[in-house]
């Protein structure tokens, strides 16, 4: 497995030194889940920075720590970038307490890429549960705003109720976008009287839509159940491993592969993730 | 030693034990390692002696070990202590574990808290006297000097924890150090940090610590953590006359309220 | 490129003062002394800085710490910042980078640095310890004696091994070293004071320590992938492990570390600290999903980190033979005999 060089890290950068960011926007998307569009402070470096789609990276509150998110916007929007988390533990505390006009700390891009070049003139088929959206969103709109380069678009997205769907926004421009499918789903009970989506885990969903597999990438990510009970129905409808596509995520501190913490096997989630192919996860131990 | 091989045999042959805990040769002619038996070949690699330091009370704690069923346990004076400790802080059943204590070449089966208690009342209490000297060596000291040398001693501390992870009585499943919200003790081992730490530690311990010495002898620094702790038993025991694991009634002296309690803002 | 000359015992002292004359640290093996309440502490030898070499015990063993700490402190200040109100300065805290002169590391430690290089500098550098290495100049110190931890042959080092020495000094009887230049920063050193590195005249080759080799580390790299499921081996080599971090401290090649944010009410520090793949909180992620929940599965991370991870990507075993690790273990894990045991099992 060969390590996708990271752009956007220079060389004579001190990186453990986080870009200062400030909160331009803060969304609330569920309870708990919270999305901050961030600005660098400083313009030259916001003028410089790139990042892929499929990179994170590790966002801070001075003086309460360092968590690691995904990069959720996509690098085709220029002058800021978003992060979308849930209120988990010390750090995500602190950040849910942040308001606009705050100042955080940014480190990234790491990690790889989803490779959408290699995607292109195949169909994109991607499938979503709850707080994952975040990884896929910014994959999602790279390649809307590329649309022309890329098939037929089908997104499946659940969440456990209404309640917890993430970026309703855009899940209501998605909805409305001819030349995209979106099928949204809430677990059995999660439906409100005004629900008009479907009712349904995820995986059954996707039996139901049934999309093709043949010149179609799946991008999947969610939770670990989702994901256990998704793979098998991706197999039926004829996907092999190649075409599958997901995110890992491990306890991360420097984020770029020296402080040995999210190792699964061999394998670094920080340096080779966090986007694996489900036949390179097929050849990781069960270490994750 | 071949008291000891045989009794083992005969718990494991009958099926009373699963597992008899206890010690083996270990990498040099000064230590000796844990033990796991669970078959009669393996018997015969049990010794004691000198070496047999380390307070197997604290595998209890181990999920993999208590996987392996119910437990004899090779005891010294000081694990059969942290057994009745265990019964006072409700974390041990009573007959869960059959300890076995080794006097004169003899296998003494003590299986529950009453023959434990019963058998520590016929040992010999209370400090060596090196460890007397020690102490008073200590109390000699002006504070300046003794604040002197805990900062030197606790400067080697690396915060590896070892001695939290042999003392059997650190079994807190979340570890004060490990809270971070807020981070009562900070991570790093700067001289602050440690300090917090070891301080803590010992204030945790205080009144309860049965004086085995696995912390200082786990301790790769060598720091004298078994008189930091034995300093505060003594404390104790001077003032609240308690002295813990020597019986199971409910008597500690730090956590306990009585409504005859000398101290009147306590009333 | 390597010369060799000899440097008298009683040569120490001159070169340190123009070692010291020149602007360098110098930090060697000081053997400890007892304090009021202690007895234990004699015998041990740990690093100091020095300025002669009147205290260096130059026949040691090994010491209870190892010299990463010269490269990798235990814990290093990164950043620090204020905050009031709305805005926070951060400012980055530039590392100390003192020329230091390491003198007397055995040739296990000093291979030792070429691990930590490796994951410090993998794919992109570190601020903070590229510019230690950058100022550190290493004399080792051949090994004459070993005790039954020592297993250095076995990982491609031996007592007499040049890899990570700048100068490796080799006693030929107790009034010289044979003195083998290896590197630039060697002959900057030799520069400094070249009537004290006087010629060898094919000197007859010094005794060193002989430490039988246990197992044959290559071997036992490309053996421990068909390891790793086996489950039963590593529940029981870690049964009696109780999960410390004394053995990644006292390691010279171990360098996991936590970043932590210290903070008073306006101002405060991010720092990075060591840490050990031994710990139960090492991987737990904040939902409570903890991908390596039992010490056995731990301890196999430990293994296949130092012999097979590290070897694989980054072309260096993670570990030098030193023994730190079996010598400080509270419940006697010998790593070395774990390993070898490992090594001996049927493929």
């Amino acid at each position: 497995m060969t390590t996708v060089a990271t752009p956007g890290v220079s060389g004579g950068r001190n990186l453990y030194v986080p870009y200062r960011m400030r909160i331009a926007k803060v969304t609330d998307e569920a309870p708990g889940v919270r999305t901050f569009r961030l600005e660098f402070i400083d313009e030259e470096e916001g003028r410089r920075f790139s990042f892929k789609a499929g990179q994170f990276g590790e966002y801070s509150v001075y003086g309460e720590g360092e968590s690691t998110f995904c990069i959720a916007s996509s690098p085709t929007r220029k002058g800021y970038i978003e992060c979308t988390f849930r209120q988990a533990g010390r750090v995500t505390s602190a950040l849910a307490d942040r308001d606009e006009g705050d100042i955080i700390g940014f480190r990234g891009p790491y990690g790889n890429t989803f490779p959408i070049e290699q995607w292109e003139g195949q169909k994109l088929l991607f499938i979503a549960g709850g707080i994952a959206l975040p990884p896929m969103r910014c994959v999602i709109w790279n390649c809307l705003d590329l649309r022309d380069k890329y098939g037929d678009v089908t997104i499946i997205y659940g969440a456990r109720t209404v309640a917890d769907l993430v970026y309703k926004h855009e899940l209501a421009e998605w909805g409305t976008r001819s030349d995209v499918k979106l099928f949204t789903t809430v677990d059995p009970g999660g439906q409100t009287p005004e629900w008009k989506g479907r009712v349904g885990f995820v995986p059954t969903i996707l039996e139901q839509v049934a999309p093709a597999a043949k010149d179609t990438i799946a991008i999947v990510c969610g939770p670990p159940i989702m994901i256990k009970l998704t793979m098998p129905v991706l197999a039926k409808l004829g996907f092999t491993p190649e075409q599958i596509y997901t995110t890992l995520e491990n306890r991360m501190k420097c984020g770029v592969g020296k402080c040995g913490r999210c190792n699964v096997g061999k394998v670094y989630v920080c340096k080779d993730g966090p986007v694996f192919t489900l036949a390179q996860l097929n050849q990781l131990p069960p270490e994750y | 030693m071949e008291a000891l091989q045989q009794k083992a045999r005969t718990l494991l042959q009958s099926g009373a034990v699963k597992v008899v805990i206890g010690y083996t040769a270990g990498s040099d002619a000064e230590r000796a390692r844990a033990l796991f038996v669970r078959n009669g070949e393996q018997t015969q690699q049990l010794i004691w002696d000198d070496r047999c330091r380390q307070n197997l009370a604290a595998y209890l704690i181990k999920p993999e070990v208590r996987a392996l069923g119910k437990p004899a346990l090779v005891a010294r004076t000081a694990t059969l202590r942290t057994l009745l400790q265990y019964a006072v802080e409700n974390q041990l059943a009573d007959e869960a574990v059959l300890a076995l204590a080794v006097a004169d070449g003899q296998v003494v089966e003590l299986p529950n808290f009453a023959a434990i208690e019963e058998y520590l009342a016929k040992q010999p209490r209370g400090l060596t006297p090196e460890q007397q000297q020690e102490l008073a060596k200590m109390e000699a000291l002006p504070l300046e000097e003794r604040w002197a040398f805990w900062s030197a001693e606790l400067q080697r501390c690396v915060k590896c924890y070892a001695c939290r992870a042999a003392c059997p009585l650190c079994y807190c499943d979340r570890c004060i150090v490990e809270v971070n919200q807020p981070q009562w003790i900070p991570v790093a081992s700067d001289p602050l940090g440690n300090l917090e730490w070891n301080v803590v530690r010992a204030m945790h311990l205080a009144g309860r610590c049965v004086d085995c010495g696995s912390c200082a002898d786990a301790c790769p620094e060598k720091i004298r953590l078994d008189l930091l702790n034995r300093v505060a038993a003594q404390e104790v025991l001077t003032h609240f006359g308690a002295e813990p694991g020597y019986s199971t009634r409910k008597d500690y002296a730090l956590a306990a309220y009585k409504p005859d309690d000398k101290e009147e803002f306590i009333r | 490129m390597s010369e060799t000359r000899i440097l008298q015992k009683a040569s120490l002292d001159g070169l340190f003062a123009k070692l010291t004359a020149a602007g360098r640290r110098i930090v060697a093996p000081v053997r400890q002394s007892a304090t009021a309440l202690e007895q234990c502490h004699a015998e041990r030898v740990e690093f100091e800085e020095v300025t002669t070499a009147q205290k260096i015990a130059a026949d040691y063993i090994q010491t209870i710490r190892p010299p990463k700490g010269a490269l990798f402190p235990r814990y290093e200040q990164m950043l620090r910042f204020k905050i009031g109100g709305k805005e926070v300065q951060a400012e980055e805290i530039k590392p100390e980078a003192k020329p230091t002169v390491l003198f007397g590391l055995h040739p296990c430690d000093a291979a030792s640095f070429a691990t930590l290089k490796a994951v410090f500098t993998w794919d992109s550098g570190d601020a903070y310890f590229e510019p230690k290495l950058a100022h550190t100049t290493v004399i080792g110190l051949s090994c004459t004696k070993g005790d039954a931890y020592c297993f250095c042959t076995s990982v491609g080092g031996g007592p007499g091994d040049t890899r990570g020495s700048d100068i490796l000094l080799t006693p030929l009887d107790a009034t010289k070293y044979l003195a083998e230049i290896l590197t630039d920063k060697g002959k900057a050193v030799v520069a400094l004071a070249p009537e004290l590195f006087t010629p060898a005249n094919g000197q007859a080759a010094p005794a060193l320590a002989k430490i039988a080799p246990r197992f044959a580390a290559d071997k036992l790299s490309a053996k421990l992938p068909a390891l790793f499921p086996k489950g039963e081996i590593w529940l029981e080599q870690s049964l009696r492990c109780i999960g410390c971090g004394a053995c990644a401290y006292v390691c010279p090649t171990c360098s996991c570390f936590d970043i932590q944010d210290e903070r008073q009410r306006y101002s405060g520090v991010r720092l990075r600290c060591w840490d050990s793949c031994g710990f139960g909180l090492f991987t737990l992620h904040a939902s409570g999903h903890n991908p390596r929940p039992k010490q056995s599965e731990r301890w196999r991370q430990r293994v296949m980190h130092k012999f097979s991870y590290q070897p694989e990507r980054l072309g260096v075993l993670g570990c030098v033979g030193c023994g730190r690790c079996s010598r400080s273990c509270p419940t006697d894990m010998n790593l070395a005999q774990h390993v070898q045991s490992l090594a001996e099992m049927p493929a």
